[in-house]
This record gives structure tokens, sequence and C-alpha cells, in this order.
């Protein structure tokens, strides 16, 4: 598996850590259903996914990569710093 | 028997018998050239058998190569090239390849079919691992591994390309010239040691000249551009995402052994562009006892004559459905080998039985109602050919049946960027491969954005490709189909009558395609017979599974690099030298190194040493190298936002020139570390993690910075190699301090839980006056090309006090001691309020963790909470993993009230300590409970306590 990091370019799955699913992180206030959901429950979807996925051994970048389960094609990376604002 | 004159030999042996081979050939053709015709014994039944093909396909002559720990089994002699010295040897036979004692297994076998071990092995059960899996695993099988640690080099390398092309027969060489002449970036990759594939095998005119003269000139042509990178001896095993390729190429191992040469390389090519040309395999037909040695592939059996120069027999016969048959019989009568007899099925003529125990000695013929025995030595068979689909198939793809050529051809699409030309794209005719492989890669080309440079096409051969397919004859005596796993056509029979009828099923039922060659000679054969036994056509049976390797490739390869320290590197501290110089016992710290105790003179065990250091630092001063923890220096004017963020605790509000203890809990509200951090400036804090979690809270760091919090401007990076840090504990730690700093300091100056700057001479360093210990303490840190000397320096300074180094087991005592925890205590199920820092969760700001660490479940009363343990009964000796329960309560699991962590002899207090976590620990101090240790037989009686059993005041940290 090659992920194309958008700052560093294409490169091999060794360079990079598996972070799970990207999601978005509940307010404090939320209430416990909303935070059950982020910390325990995932969909596994066969079909397109989002993870996170960080380049520890390159440039520290963590990224946002949309991919599918069943085709393995990778249709998007970005930073999640700008998905995150 | 050569055809040739070879102008130089060298020799081998094989089964300890001398021979004379060229080198460079393979070993199966030195074997047929010195008239070696039993090669090998079968895995099952342990029949005779001979070399078959001439490839990495070879299902039979499988051999050792080498002895000892150097031995390499299952190496197939159609591959290995001889070498003067070459050692190779027969396998799955005892005594001799010839009289082998487990050949009795071939009378039993109308017993020993498909299944046979899951219909007789079944009881009694407790036979299953005892008796009968050894008794099979001594009877069948392969090459033995020689047990031994494996002392060879392997090696692993990457390489990128926009073009790869798998395969250099004349598809692949025709691509790699039009890819290279477009000024694509190309990869050829040939498994065998030599380019032209068939060609090499073939007698066939290219341009009116033998076809070897234009393979020739277009490798000149090849390696001579820069951009076309030619790799021979390297197998395209495996095709994987985003055009990740596998590759085995042997560097080393067609020739002795060479000091610091691999053995082989496993690549991982990355290509943007994949033309797979990979050419086709021989198929064979199942006939009554058709694998007697001497019953080959009519391919190989070109080859051995064409390409290698000599002769598989001397009164040779072919069998087949195809052209092939007279070609072949045309070569072989060119190269003056006599052939008896011209078989071709479709004329309606059958082999229905053969004779001959060690070699092929007569074959019987059935034309019509008349049968006929023919004596021969050699019998060249051909059922056809079938593209070699594998790697098309390696993502999921499934091959599409070709009745026009009677095969499965790839699927277009099957690996994305990855296109087939050629014999594997289901053009059989030199003509017709190279007019493809042009076509392709002029496609291929544009399709990457380059100009295409047309390249002439060569005239080349077009003869053309007829088959009527013949899978199978009838008749007595087994017909095998798959010769490495000893399948025939019965096996594949009763699995469809013992309704196995998928074919996935069958292969499981009967090992067909199993064996390291994956069936690639008769898979193709094996479906057919079952879908004849299930009254279906092929199509519709469908094949197996391919799945990587193509070739077996040895795990040394693929894990080249990863082996010993390559997988677990060790790092240092700049102490280390001095640790290991003093004598001290190194333990890991996960890859770090550090020092267990330091033996002084008349210490006989770690216990003495470990008690005298803990006595040293409580009554003079101990020096410990810190380095290893985590220290991440953390800057931006958001810095203490993003403290506050990560800590339970706030450290927005911690002073400058300050240090503050904090825990970390993961998003679920666990602990996930602790450690202190000292706020340095206004927006610069230096953060101390565990040693363990170093990387772990790094990586949470910049989550947090970019997937969490992007909003916060803050910067952080390790700092853990760049600073040398030493722990200075006990009474006397300030004098020591005292004694290296230029500027002395005092207990105003730096109070308990102060930091700033220091100089050590004239060396900017850090001071933290912080303790793991208990004791008046300090941590000192100075950029770490000036560890050693410090470290010297503390060491002179504090022995003259009557202290010196202390260890790990010291420090371990120490904060037990003290109730200090480390990850035997946070090891990932206890919540701050488990460990009596409920209160440290601010209430006033969100961190991570805080949300879930409220929920009711993490903050019950009824939770095992973190006590000290004291032996209070005959048993002194506590144990960490040891079991708490009720002094009377029965030591069982469903009784169990917590567990020990961490356990230390105090030589403070006298007395065995434990750290552990106990069921409403907190209000059960003074209680006696139950220790039970199952593994080691312990059952001792002890008291809970709070877990801060020395100066629990804390007076002597602040002194």
């Amino acid at each position: 598996m090659r992920i194309n990091c958008p700052v560093c370019g294409e490169r091999d799955l060794r360079e990079f850590y598996y972070g799970g699913a990207a999601l978005k992180r509940p307010a404090p206030d939320a209430g416990m259903a909303p935070w059950d959901d982020y910390v325990h429950l995932r969909e596994n979807p066969a079909g397109q996914t989002r993870d996170l996925w960080h380049h520890e051994s390159g440039c520290g970048a963590w990224l946002v990569v949309t991919r599918n389960t069943v085709t393995h094609a990778i249709s998007d990376v970005v930073l999640a710093k700008e998905v995150a604002r | 028997m050569r055809l040739r004159k070879a102008a130089v030999t060298v020799p081998f042996t094989f089964n300890g018998v001398r021979y004379q081979g060229v080198p460079g050939e393979t070993l199966a053709a030195a074997l047929i050239a010195n008239g070696v015709k039993l090669v090998a014994r079968s895995f099952k039944y342990h029949r005779p058998r001979g070399v078959m093909g001439s490839g990495s396909e070879e299902p039979n002559a499988l051999v050792t190569i080498g002895t000892g720990a150097q031995a390499d089994p299952n190496v197939r002699a159609t591959v290995q090239e001889v070498y003067e010295g070459l050692e190779a040897f027969s396998q799955n036979a005892w005594p001799s390849v010839k009289n082998d004692v487990m050949a009795v297994n071939d009378f039993a076998a109308p017993f020993l079919g498909a299944g046979f071990y899951y219909k007789t092995f079944m009881w009694p059960k407790a036979f299953w691992e005892r008796v009968y899996e050894p008794i099979i695993r001594r009877a069948a099988g392969l090459g033995g591994l020689s047990e031994k640690a494996d002392p060879d080099i392997y090696e692993k390398a990457f390489a990128f390309c926009d073009v790869l092309i798998v395969g250099a027969g004349p598809a692949g060489l025709m691509a790699a010239k039009v890819a290279a002449a477009s000024g694509a970036d190309v990869i050829l990759a040939e498994e065998d040691t030599a380019l032209g594939g068939r060609l090499l095998s073939e007698v066939e005119q290219i341009d009116g000249a033998p076809a070897i003269a234009w393979v020739r000139a277009v490798e000149a042509e090849l390696r001579a551009l820069p951009n076309v990178r030619i790799m021979t001896r390297t197998a395209v095993t495996g095709a994987y995402d985003q055009g990740t390729y596998g590759a085995l190429e042997r560097v080393g191992d067609f020739g002795p052994r060479r000091e610091g040469l691999p053995r082989a390389c496993f690549w991982r090519i990355a290509a943007k562009r994949t033309v797979l040309c990979a050419g086709s395999l021989e198929r064979a037909i199942a006939f009554p006892n058709n694998d007697r040695p001497g019953v080959m592939m009519a391919g190989a059996v070109r080859a051995y004559v064409n390409r290698w120069g000599v002769a598989p027999g001397a009164r040779v016969a072919v069998f087949g459905n195809n052209n092939d048959v007279q070609r072949t019989a045309r070569d072989l009568e060119a190269a003056g080998i006599e052939v008896v007899a011209v078989l071709d099925s479709r004329t309606g003529v059958r082999v229905v039985d053969t004779a001959g125990r060690h070699a092929l000695q007569s074959i019987t013929v059935q034309e019509g109602d008349e049968t006929r025995k023919i004596a021969v030595d050699c019998l060249a068979v051909t059922g056809g050919w079938n593209p070699t689909v594998h790697l098309t198939c390696h993502m999921n793809g499934r091959p599409v049946w070709d009745d026009a050529i009677a095969s499965f051809v790839p699927s277009a699409g099957a690996v994305p960027n990855l296109v087939t030309a050629g014999a594997c794209h289901g053009v059989f005719d030199t003509m017709g491969c190279l007019a493809d492989a042009e076509q392709i890669a002029q496609a291929v080309i544009k399709n990457l954005g380059l100009k295409a440079v047309r390249v002439a096409l060569p005239e080349a051969d077009r003869a053309p490709y007829e088959i009527a397919p013949l899978w199978m004859v009838e008749g007595k005596g087994r017909k095998w189909i798959d010769f490495q796993n000893d399948v025939h056509v019965k096996d594949v029979r009763l699995a469809a009558q013992e309704n196995f009828r998928s074919v996935e099923h069958m292969k499981r039922y009967t090992t067909q395609g199993m064996a390291p060659d994956q069936g690639k000679s008769s898979n193709v054969v094996a479906l057919a017979v079952l879908a004849d036994a299930t009254g279906r056509g092929i199509p519709e049976t469908g094949t197996t599974t391919f799945r990587p390797p193509f070739v077996p490739v040895p795990i040394a390869a693929m894990g080249a690099g990863s082996a010993g320290k390559g997988f677990a590197p060790e790092r240092f501290t700049t102490s280390h030298k001095a640790a290991v110089d003093a004598g001290a016992p190194m333990i890991e710290a996960g890859l770090w190194y550090r020092p267990s105790y330091f033996p002084q003179a008349g210490e006989t065990n770690w216990r003495q040493s470990c008690d005298r250091e803990v006595n040293m630092v409580r009554a003079a001063v101990g020096i410990v190298d810190v380095s290893t923890l985590g220290k991440i220096d953390i800057q931006g004017p958001d810095a203490a936002a993003l403290l506050d963020f990560v800590y339970a605790n706030t450290f927005s509000t911690l002073k400058v020139g300050k240090v503050r203890y904090g825990i970390m809990l993961r998003e679920d509200g666990h602990v996930l570390d602790d450690g202190t951090t000292a706020r340095l400036g206004e927006t610069h804090y230096v953060m101390t993690t565990t040693t363990a979690a170093a990387g772990l809270v790094m990586r949470h760091l910049e989550f947090v910075l970019q997937v969490l919090r992007p909003d916060l401007d803050a910067k952080v990076i390790s700092v853990t190699e760049q600073w040398a840090q030493f722990g200075v504990a006990g009474p006397k730690s300030r004098d020591v301090i005292n004694a290296i700093v230029d500027t002395p300091i005092d207990n105003d100056s730096f109070p308990y839980m102060g930091c700033g700057d220091v100089t050590v001479g004239g060396i900017a360093a850090r001071l933290f006056r912080i303790s793991f210990s208990g004791e008046a303490a300090y941590e000192i840190a100075v950029p770490a090309r000036y560890g050693a000397s410090l470290n010297a320096a503390l060491l002179e300074e504090a022995e003259a006090l009557g202290g010196g180094p202390y260890g790990m087991e010291a420090l371990n005592v120490l904060r037990i001691e003290k109730g200090f925890i480390t990850h035997a205590e946070i090891h990932g199920r206890v919540t701050a309020f488990d460990i009596g820092m409920g209160r440290m969760v601010s209430a006033k700001k969100d961190c991570v963790g805080q949300t879930m660490a409220a929920r009711e479940g993490l903050v019950d009363e009824n939770r095992a909470q973190l006590v000290g343990l004291k032996p209070v009964g005959a048993i002194k000796q506590l144990t960490a993993g040891a079991h708490l329960f009720e002094a009377n309560a029965e030591p069982v699991r469903v009784n169990g009230q917590g567990y020990v962590t961490s356990v230390g002899f105090s030589p403070t207090l006298g007395t065995s300590l434990a750290l552990g976590f106990l069921e409403r620990g907190r209000a059960r101090h003074g209680e006696v409970i139950r220790m039970v240790d199952h593994l080691r037989g312990l059952d001792a009686q002890v008291e809970v306590c709070d877990p801060v059993f020395f100066d629990p005041e804390g007076g002597r940290l602040r002194g």
C-alpha cells in the first residue's frame, strides 16, 4: 500500500501509523451517546472509508485518507489539520 | 548425455556421487546430462520421480542444497545453477532415493486416498497430536529444515519505475524496447538467468536469423540505455496495492558462498504501470502411471535439447493434444535423437500405461482397438499451455475461460495499472506476441502521458496454436494430476462424489495445488476433471484463488534486516559505557539499556547491591541516568493551552521556573501516561514522559495539535536524544549539585518542584528539583554530548560524599517505598480515580478523556484501587501478578478482589512491600487479606495499607 502524503509525496505503508476512523470529536457536554459513538462504535464498511494515518516516519503529518476497503483504491489524502479547520 | 561438447565442466555431487556439470546450467540439466533419472520421492506415496519441467514450475525435482545450518530445502533442480562444489541431495527418502523404505505407502495406496487422514485418525482424540500427527509428518513431506540458526545474509531493497515489465520473453523484450525508446524509466524483471523466455528453448527465426540473435541484440540495446534496469534471476512474486510488487532476486545462491554476499534480496518495486509478460506454463495430461522418471513436459524436453544441449533420452516418444507434438518431434530429430512414436491425441491415439520402476522403460499406446507397447526411455507430454495469469489474480481478479486456446486468460483491469501482453495475454505465436506487446506498450506509454515512440516490428514465426483439449486418459492405474502433492484423478472424483463440488472445497479435500508449486502445471487439469465429474463446464467450475508468492520466498529474505538487532535496535545512554565498565548488568527498557545494579566487591547477588544502593540514597546520595525518559519540547503562544488539553490537571497556572506532576488520559478515560512538565518560559515548556510511552505521547501530542485542536498555535518536538539527564537523589544531593554547577544554589533559590537554567563548567544546563525516590533530589540535564563527562563528574562528587551510582532495582525499591507509580500500575485499565488521583482531573476545562472518565463505572467506589501491601504472616515473599482475596475466602477466580503490580524488598523498612489494586482498597487500610500466587505456589497473609510506606509527610523531599 502506498499513500500520497500531501507534504512528502507517495510513500510506502511502512512509513505510516494507522490512527483509526476519522471522526469528529463531540463537544464535552454532548452527552454520553455521542461520546460512546466516538470512542467505541465503528462502521465496518465494504466500500468507502475515511481513516487517519500518521506519517510518523516521514513529516509527522496526520492525514485523512479516503479509501475503498473492497478495491483498496485510495481516492483522497488531505492533511487532518485542514479537514479539522 | 550431452549433445554438445562442453568447453568447461566443474564437479558437483548429487546424493554424494560426483558428477561433472557446466557452470551456469541448471542442476536438472546437469543430472540429465549425467543420465540421472531418479531424483526424488513423491510427497505422500514415495513414488520414484524424475525431472519433469525446466523452470520454476517444476513439481518433482525438489532437492536440498548444502548441508548443516546452510542447507536449503525444496530447491527446484530446474532453477538451481550448477557451480563447482555444489552439493545436492534428494528429499523425503530413506535410506536412499533408490531404496526408500517409506515406498510401502505406495502399496497401501488404495487406503491412502484423499480424506484418508480425516476419516481414519479420528479417535481417540488424545492421539491426534501425540501419535497420529508425528507419524503422518514423518511419512509425508518434502525437505526438512536444518533446525539451526540461518547463518546466511539476506537483503531487502526498494525500487521505483514508470514501467515494470515482468518477464523478458519476446513480448517483454518488445514492450521494454517501446517503453525505453519512449523515455520511460523501465525495470525489466526476469526470473531466468538470461533474457529470451521461450526463445531460449525453441528453434525459431526472427528477421531471418536464429531468434536468439534478436534477443541478444535487443538486450545489448536495452543495457546501453540509462533509463532501463534489467534484473535477471528476479521473480516477481506478488502484486499489491497502489502498484507495489514483491520480487525475489537470487543474488548469491547460484554460486558458492562468498563473504558478505547475500543469498537473496527481496525487492519491493513501486511501479506506475506494469506490463505482465509472464508467458505461459505447459500443463500435463493425466494418463495412467504418468509419473515415472522419464515422463516429461514436451516444452521442457525442447529446453533441455535446444537450450542446454542435453538429451533427456535416447528413444523418445511424444504425446500431446496440440501442435507442439510435431514441434517437439522435429527438434528431437534435428538434434539426432531417435523419436520412436509421435502420438497426437487429435488422431485418437492415447498413452494408456507406462512401465519402469526407477526409470521409464516402455509406454502402452492405444489406437482404436489396437494396443501396443513401445520401448522408450523418455516420453514428452504436452496438454497445452496456460497463460501465467497468477499476478493478475493477486488482487481478487478471476481469470476467464477462452475456448479458442482451451485455457484461462487474465481478466482485464484485475490489477489497477497492470496490463498483460504476449502469451500470458493468450497470444501463443511469436509474431503475435511481438505485435501484441508493441501495441500494448504504446498504449501504456500514452497512458503515462509520455510520447510513444513507434518501434519497428521484426518478422517472426507465426506458427498457429491448435489444440483439441485432452485432460485425462481412462485406464487402469493412477492418473497423476498434482505430482508435488500426489493427487490423482480418483482423488478429485472422490471429492466430487463426497460433495466437495466447489473447486475450493476439492482443493482442500484433496490438497490439489497446495504444495510449494501451487499446482502450476496441474490446477487446470484438476478442475477439468472436477468439471467432468460434476457435469459442469470448466468456466462454471472456475479456478481456485491464486495468491502470492508466485514462487517460494524464503522468510529470511522477506524479513531481511528485521532479525535480531534489526528487529530491536539498541539505544544507549551517554553513561552506558561507564555502567558497563562498572560491571553493571544491563536490562532492556523498551529499546534502551539501563543498568540493573552496580555490584561491589564482596557482593554475591543482586539483592545485596540493591539494598546497599537504596540505603546509600536514603543516607547520602545516588546518581542515576534518567535520559531514557521521553523529553518533549513544547513552544508557542498556545503551549499552555495544549498542556491543559492533554493533561488531566492544569498547567496554564504553573509559574515560570516551576515543575508540576501531571497525568494524561486516553479519550476513554483511562490513564495514558504520567510525568513532570517544567515551565521554562511564558510560552516554553519541557515535558517528560515515561521511557516506555515516549513515542506514544509524542504521537498523541501531534494528534491533538493536528486533528483535535488545530486552532492551537504550538509546536512540539522530541528532544529525548538531545539531552542527557541525571537524577541526583539523597540528603547530600545539593552538595553534589553545588560542586558541579558554576553558581551554587540553595533551598530558597531552588525549592522543591523548582526548575531553571544553570551552567556547568560554562555549559548551559537545566536543573529540576524533582524526586522519584522521596529524597531531596535534582535532575540535571546537559546537551547529550556532555553526558558522559557530566556522569563522571557527578559520580566523583557523590563518591566523595559516601554516595555512588544506583541502578533500576534500587530505583524501583525507592519508588515503591514512596508509592510512586510506573506503567506496572498505569497498565492501561486504570483510571485516575483508581490510583487516587481522581481529583486531579480538572472539571474547569476540557481535556482528552475528561468526559469519559466521569462515567459511572469508572468512578465506582467498588473499583479496585491502588493500595500498599505488607506481609504479616509466616510467608514474607510477595510476588507481582499474584491475586488478592479476603482472608478466609477460597482463592478461586470468582473470589478475586485484586492483584499485585509491583514488589520489592525495602531495606529501609526491613520488609517486603507491594503495590497493587484491591476492590474498595482505600477504605480497607489495616485489613489483613490473602495474597495467592497460583503459578508460584505462594499463599501469604498481607495487610492493606497506604501506598506511601515511607515518609508520608514528604519532609525529606523538601529538605
